[in-house]
């Protein structure tokens, strides 16, 4: 079975924000969550770098592991999702998530926290598929269409990728071959296990003789 | 004064029970166990009504459009 990841690959993404955009607008985000966004490191410095980061689900995501009330579950696809009716926005998640996914809208007139709200691999929630109550709460359900991820189908440059972990793997592998360079993939080790020993496959050296590995799959 | 004693027990016996009858306000859950609604499998409704195959196809191809060395070979 597909276990769902994103991949975003430095190399090609130019910062244009469209994944932002898209999530926005396929789910209707209020003002001031953003479930993606795009970090640039080095920005104005020649070689500067662009990622777009959002929920990486996690193959043991740390937000299931605090949550007090256990409001998280994972779906088989390993879509990492929550229950808003379980969620008491203790915040708890944002501090153990390494890539600052869960966001909390403002609730009330002194700031106070709403409940938390994150990708959801376009996946909705515990509600019935594609209804209104799973929009108002969770956003589209695309998966349940039959479609991936607004934000990695949108995006313009294919830097970011979304579905199965394998097949993602299989294309920034070709990539990577055929250019040559950039095999690093930000965040895949941290979200979805470092490789065992001996476990990955290199691929085959470039025809420019440089070394291309490939994303580090690990556990999935 | 054997009278009083007993009611001043009795009264500080009540006011002690009262805090009993509180009402849990918090959720009861077991750790490392979600406790929320369950969730369908996203296959289980229309347009797949339960077809797996169907829709693992449809992800595979949208997966496969996101190659663009496949596309335009």
């Amino acid at each position: 079975m597909a276990r769902m990841k994103f991949l975003c690959d430095a190399e090609r993404c130019i910062e244009c924000n469209g994944c932002v955009t898209a999530c926005k607008q396929e789910h209707d985000i209020p003002w001031g969550v953003n479930r993606r966004r795009v970090v640039t490191i080095n920005d104005g410095v020649p070689g500067e770098r662009s990622i777009s980061v959002a929920c990486m689900h996690c193959s043991d995501a740390p937000c299931m592991a605090v949550c007090p009330v256990d409001c998280f579950y994972k779906t088989e696809e390993g879509v990492v999702l929550h229950d808003k009716d379980l969620c008491i926005g203790c915040g708890y998640c944002f501090y153990a998530c390494p890539f600052g996914a869960p966001q909390f809208p403002q609730a009330g007139a002194f700031g106070v926290r709403g409940k938390m709200d994150k990708c959801t691999f376009c996946a909705g929630g515990p509600e019935k598929d594609m209804s209104d109550e799973e929009f108002k709460k969770y956003g589209r359900n695309r998966l349940a269409e039959g479609k991936l991820p607004a934000c990695a189908e949108m995006c313009s440059t294919k830097a970011l990728l979304g579905g199965d972990g394998d097949v993602l793997a299989d294309i920034y592998r070709e990539r990577v071959v055929n250019r040559g360079k950039g095999g690093e993939v930000w965040g895949w080790a941290t979200a979805y296990g470092r490789p065992e020993k001996g476990a990955t496959g290199q691929p085959p050296a470039p025809p420019g003789g440089q070394t291309a590995p490939p994303p580090t799959g690990g556990k999935s | 004064m054997i009278r009083l004693a007993v009611v001043a027990i009795a009264a500080v016996t009540l006011i002690a029970l009262v805090g009993c009858g509180e009402r849990p306000q918090v959720i009861t859950y077991k750790q490392g166990t979600y406790q929320g609604k369950p969730d369908t499998p996203p296959y289980s409704n229309a347009p797949f009504n339960g077809n797996r195959s169907e829709w693992d196809k449809a992800i595979a191809t949208r997966n496969q459009n996101q190659n663009e060395y496949k596309r335009t070979r």
